[in-house]
């Protein structure tokens, strides 16, 4: 059994001792402009490859979805909503568990038009939101890794190594939000890294810096945890009282996520899951020690490799 | 922008929209087509201000704005009139402010009739012509020349029938003070006229033109009205949704009528952002690529057969104001070119600079090149072929030259039109008949050489190489100063070699004498971009850089490239590539590049104090007069002369600058004044009236005049304008097309189409539709849908969307069509092109064309192949009973 201050510190539980405050990703989709800056940034900097020229239909969404060759993921979701007011209701006409099965949007076969969620009037609003890799606190991927590919850096991010991966798969179905993929090619698995290079040097991951209106930050989650709830009664007070944090409570089904989400509406109606559960949570405890175990012994080289450079 | 302000720039800067109360982002989806921009929309909303976005579709813009207003394209003036209508009824004009820095209290002449008299026509009009005699709209007992715009237009009577050979020596004064009502009482005011001209543009005629509910258009009435005075400001943010009309100057006008009103220019958090389409598009006419314009808004001469330097002057430049000394700027322009070939005794080689014959715009070019007039053509980072009006147009034109060179990143349709365009498939041309050679010669991007952008807020940025071009690639600068150094190379051999004609060495001198010296650099011979920088800030005859362009003279002892960024080199340094971060200086942040004029960042900020050069208030204080230090001092520097107090009178008689008042802050203005209504500049009256766009479903409802009576027309076979307004045959086009960008895209595709990042992103062409329209017409989601006008057919996947809405207009429902206009066979990403359905015809003052308002029909599947496309078009013709008088009514 893990003590609560632990689980909250996924570096110091993977057997880190002095290790930099943990990092991730808060992403305030009420200011999303929707530009995708975030997503041809990572592709950019990760030189992650181009997946396909087709138009999906879903609104201005033709990446679809995360995937081996997507790991920032914008969501575009027509409503027949008023913009910005205040909601009070909590249910909605839409099925959303066979929304959230599809990933962020209605599919197109089944849409009779651009994906809008009925509602009544002439209201209208356009949600924008950029998903990512959440980098869980208990990480269902890393803890089915036979090989040690994946693994927690000190920052307490969850990070993919292609030179170790052996393209098992066993990652892809572990994850409850749908986000690890293999590429077809070679099997191995894909996702986004936190850009992890970055973080070493000191820089912020490529999609926080590119995005214009800050609606993804980057930084200590402690900090980030903090300035979402402020947000979130700031927006109370003004009257959008729909204003919800998902994935920052540490107490959910995943320990909370590294990059969590202020929303405007159900998760379901943006594709996620309502309520994740880290799927490994019922294994044997030995795989999470193997998994630890592995970690460590990397993240030490990495440190090595890392105070090397720095030293030249 | 020019002729209300003085300037033909934004009036103000993106990192100040942090400070509205209140932005109205109008004919712009700011959001989508300037993200990085928006961010200080964003930062403003989070410190409390509203938001209104006004616009046919729903954008990106409109989903983070607080209230969105979709109106029917083409009705921005009668929706902004509607405004104007409202300020001036319910008396929320900023009084003081209007009386200390407007032209309201000006009285206009009395021949002036308005469209009110003349229903829907200024006094003036030739039907003849097409083309307004503009002296009845001057000021009563004086006459004063314009900022910009044309400013040609009184040229005749300015150098020659007031003066010389009427008068004898001296002759008559023709710069007189004009009088004033500053009870704003008097009937034939400004303001009165103001008033008189906007009193039918009532919330109900909003309702019937534009199709927005009253409701509606009264919440951003009193969202403007309660955000602005003397503790609030309020701005406007504008794009080409507003310049690509048949009025669209008048567009913009509208806007600054209504910003002048409620107080909103040269103070903080207020003003007009005029935003550019693309990365030096406000460059490009500061240093222009413009026909009719040199350096720094100084007028091309045009060839009035007995013009020199001084009647040149005379005829241009203004009694009062920095257009006051626009002969040292001409000089100034003329040594940086000519340098020691110019000389007094030569008029400093004015004769060198060529002269107008009429309008050279690109549109014109086309029709000469189809004459056959026009044999040669650059286009350098432009592809018309898929991105101006009536593509086909520009297409056949090309074809019909003796040489092309193209250069660009990657082959663009411009490139490859005759072999592969879309004339080649309806056999409209052979690629064996086409005579014309054409060269591709690809380019260097902006990360592959040195440079500067001037962006939207007259900001110029200096980029530095990061890498060396690829290839063959070369830049822009490297490309021009090679082409004429080899020019003059042969030149110069020509003309000693002895066997040229005398008439022949006379006539290439200009180019043999032009100052063409900078040196250049590494393996490639790259010419020395801020060599060019230093010609551009310019020198004295020590050779020394200037500092300001207070310090030009007009004896030929100061050299400068373009005077407006005099100073943009200033100490020997590059100004522009100065990079001090936010953080380290106060929020203006001056040390950030360098903005024209003089590094001010709000224009006309003398304004944000009041006539005794207090701020108006604490909360929006930005310029302010020191009483002890005896200066304008403040966040920016002032645009304003810094030691000339408040109270100051000008001498009797005093010129130029010199006679500014210490509170006339238009300083460019020959009254200083912002004009609310504009006695000299425009082609198309003096107030901005409601016109429908060329082709429309609707009648004009406030006028029997239907559309802008002097727009400009291009009679082509090619070219067939549709029916509008009820007409027999108008029903055949029943809907609204408008064009526009996508985030994702850029312009006409030669950046983003041929980039695998950018493309999967929007991956082909489609068009946007309401479910009301698909269910009319039987189009489906993701399904082809052809569009047609009396130009031609194209083709698009459908998006079936309620961001496109469908609104209620004169009792009728009219629904609208989205076309993004980025597409083009080549590339990764493909599709038609839209603007191949537009026609030529334009503001008559700029001569862009009217993309954003037209007409067509919709239906569903894809268009014909090969010449069953022209059959279609045709058959779609004689339905509407189309001739070619069709639409060109005055
Ligand atoms: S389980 Fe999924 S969301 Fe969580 S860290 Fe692994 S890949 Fe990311
Ligand atoms: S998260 Fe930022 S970068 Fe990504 S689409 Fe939204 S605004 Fe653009």
């Amino acid at each position: 059994m893990t003590t609560a201050r632990e689980a909250t510190d996924p570096a110091a539980e993977s057997g880190y001792t002095d290790h930099p405050p943990r990092m991730g990703f808060f992403t305030d989709t009420t200011v999303c402009i929707g530009c995708k800056a975030c997503e041809v940034a990572c592709k950019e900097w990760n030189a992650v490859p181009a997946d396909g020229l087709d138009l999906t239909g879903m609104s201005y969404d033709n990446t679809v979805g995360l995937g081996a060759n997507t790991w920032r993921h914008v969501a575009f979701i027509e409503q027949r909503k008023p913009l910005a007011a205040q909601d009070p209701g909590l249910h909605h006409d839409t099925d959303v568990l066979a929304m959230a099965e599809h990933g962020s949007a209605t599919q197109p076969p089944e849409a009779g038009m651009t994906p809008t969620t009925p509602g009544s009037g002439d209201d209208f609003r356009w949600l924008m939101a950029s998903d990512v890799c959440k980098h869980c606190t208990h990480a269902a991927c890393l803890d089915v890794c036979p090989t040690g590919s994946l693994f927690r850096t000190e920052f307490g991010t969850v990070v993919v190594q292609e030179d170790i991966c052996n393209g098992c798969g066993y990652c892809i179905p572990a994850c409850p939000y749908g986000v690890i993929d293999q590429r077809p090619d070679d099997g191995r698995a894909w996702k986004c890294t936190l850009c992890y290079d970055r973080l070493g040097e000191g820089m912020e991951p490529a999609c926080a810096k590119a995005c214009p209106t800050d609606s993804i930050q980057f930084g200590p989650l402690d900090e980030l945890r903090e300035r979402a709830q402020q947000r979130v009664r700031q927006l109370h007070e003004a009257g959008v009282g729909e204003a919800r944090l998902y994935g920052d409570d540490p107490d959910d089904g995943v320990g909370g996520d590294g990059a969590f989400f202020l929303l405007l509406d159900e998760p379901e109606v943006y594709g996620f899951p309502p309520d994740p559960v880290v799927t490994t949570r019922d294994l044997p405890s030995m795989w999470r020690h193997v998994g630890a175990a592995a970690a460590t012994l990397l993240a030490g080289a990495a440190a090595a490799f890392l105070g090397a450079g720095k030293g030249r | 922008m020019g002729t209300s302000f003085g300037r033909g720039g934004a009036t103000t800067f993106q990192q100040d929209l942090a400070n509205s109360d209140c932005i109205v982002i109008q004919g712009s989806n700011m959001a989508e087509c300037h993200p990085v921009g928006f961010q200080w929309v964003m930062e403003a909303k989070a410190r409390g201000a509203k938001l209104i976005h006004v616009d046919p579709r729903f954008t990106r813009t409109s989903a983070l704005a607080d209230v969105h207003v979709p109106l029917r394209a083409g009705t921005d003036i009668a929706f902004l009139g509607g405004i104007v209508h409202y300020v001036l009824q319910q008396e929320q004009f900023f009084r003081d402010y209007l009386l200390a820095y407007t032209n309201a209290p000006m009285i206009v002449s009395e021949k002036f009739a308005d469209t009110e008299d003349l229903d829907g026509v200024f006094s003036g009009l030739d039907p003849e012509s097409r083309s307004y005699d503009v002296e009845t709209w001057q000021y009563e007992g004086a006459e004063v020349q314009a900022a910009s715009g044309k400013r040609d237009q009184h040229w005749q009577r300015r150098t020659h029938a007031g003066r010389g050979e009427a008068h004898g020596s001296g002759g008559a004064e023709i710069g007189t003070e004009p009088k004033r009502d500053e009870t704003l009482q008097h009937p034939r005011c400004v303001f009165q006229i103001l008033k008189r001209h906007y009193a039918r543009y009532t919330p109900e005629a909003v309702e019937q033109i534009c199709g927005v509910p009253q409701e509606k258009f009264l919440q951003v009435c009193e969202l403007l009205s309660e955000n602005s005075g003397r503790e609030r400001t309020s701005a406007f943010a504008y794009a080409v949704g507003w310049t690509q009309h048949t009025v669209g100057v008048q567009y913009i006008r509208t806007a600054a009528i209504l910003q002048t009103l409620l107080g909103n220019i040269g103070r903080p958090g207020g003003g007009i952002l005029a935003l550019r389409g693309h990365a030096s598009i406000q460059g490009s006419t500061d240093i222009p690529t413009l026909y009719n314009l040199l350096p720094g808004y100084i007028p091309m001469r045009h060839a009035h057969s007995w013009e020199d330097l001084a009647t040149f002057v005379q005829g241009e430049a203004a009694e009062k104001g920095y257009w006051g000394n626009m002969e040292s700027y001409v000089v100034s322009l003329l040594k940086a070119w000519w340098g020691p070939h110019a000389t007094p005794e030569n008029e400093f080689c004015f004769d060198y600079l060529p002269r107008l014959t009429g309008s050279h715009s690109t549109y014109e070019t086309v029709m000469e090149q189809l004459k056959g007039t026009c044999e040669g053509y650059f286009l350098l980072g432009e592809n018309p072929a898929v991105g101006s009006a009536n593509a086909k147009m520009q297409r056949l034109g090309m074809a019909n030259l003796d040489w092309l060179v193209v250069r660009d990143f990657s082959l663009i349709e411009s490139a490859t039109w005759w072999k592969d365009g879309p004339e080649i498939e309806t056999g409209e041309l052979s690629t064996d008949d086409i005579k014309t050679e054409v060269f591709f010669l690809p380019a260097a991007a902006h990360t592959e050489k040195d440079g500067s952008f001037t962006n939207t807020q007259r900001l110029l940025q200096w980029h530095h190489q990061a890498v060396e071009p690829e290839g063959d690639a070369r830049s822009d600068l490297w490309f021009i100063y090679h082409l004429g150094r080899r020019i003059r190379e042969k030149l110069t051999a020509a003309a000693a070699d002895g066997t040229q004609k005398d008439a022949d060495r006379e006539r290439d001198r200009p180019v043999r004498e032009l100052t063409w010296d900078y040196p250049v650099k590494g393996e490639l011979a790259e010419p020395d971009a801020e060599a060019v920088l230093a010609e551009i800030n310019g020198w004295n005859a020590d050779a020394e850089p200037l500092s300001s362009y207070e310090q030009l003279k007009a004896d030929g002892s100061t050299a400068c490239g373009c005077w407006i960024y005099c100073g943009v080199y200033a100490d020997g340094i590059n100004q522009a590539a100065r990079r001090k971060p936010g953080t380290e200086q106060n929020w203006v942040a001056p040390e950030w590049a360098w903005a024209w004029p003089l590094n001010r960042r709000i224009l006309y900020n003398r304004a944000s104090a009041d006539p005794d050069g207090k701020p108006w208030s604490e909360r929006k204080a930005y310029i302010w007069w020191d009483a002890e230090q005896e200066k304008w001092t403040g966040h920016d520097i002032p645009d304003f002369k810094a030691t000339k107090p408040p109270d100051f009178q000008p001498e009797e008689g005093a010129k130029g600058p010199d006679a500014l008042r210490g509170t006339d802050a238009f300083v460019m203005q020959a009254d200083g004044k912002a004009w609310l209504y504009v006695p000299a500049g425009l082609t198309d009256g003096p107030l901005p009236t409601h016109y429908e766009p060329q082709e429309s479903p609707f009648p004009n409802l406030l006028y029997r005049q239907q559309r802008n009576p002097v727009r400009q027309m291009m009679k082509h076979e090619n070219n067939r304008f549709q029916p509008s307004d009820g007409q027999t045959g108008s029903e055949v086009f029943p809907f609204v097309v408008t064009t526009y960008r996508l985030t994702e895209h850029h312009t006409a595709g030669g950046m983003s189409r041929w980039q695998p990042y950018l493309s999967e992103l929007q991956p082909e062409m489609f068009c946007e539709v309401s479910p009301e329209l698909a269910t009319e017409r039987g189009l489906e989601h993701l399904e082809w849908a052809t569009i047609v006008t009396a130009r031609t057919a194209i083709e698009a996947r459908v998006l079936v969307t309620d961001r496109m809405p469908s609104l209620r207009v004169q009792g009728r429902t009219v629904h609208q069509v989205g076309l993004p206009y980025h597409w083009g066979p080549n590339g990764l990403s493909t599709g038609d092109a839209a603007n191949e359905l537009a026609s030529l015809s334009l503001d008559p003052n700029t001569h862009i064309q009217e993309v954003k308002a037209l007409t067509c029909d919709i239906r569903p599947g894809r268009r014909p192949r090969g010449p069953q496309r022209i059959e279609l078009v045709r058959e779609y013709q004689q339905r509407a009973g189309i001739t070619d008088e069709t639409g060109t009514e005055v």
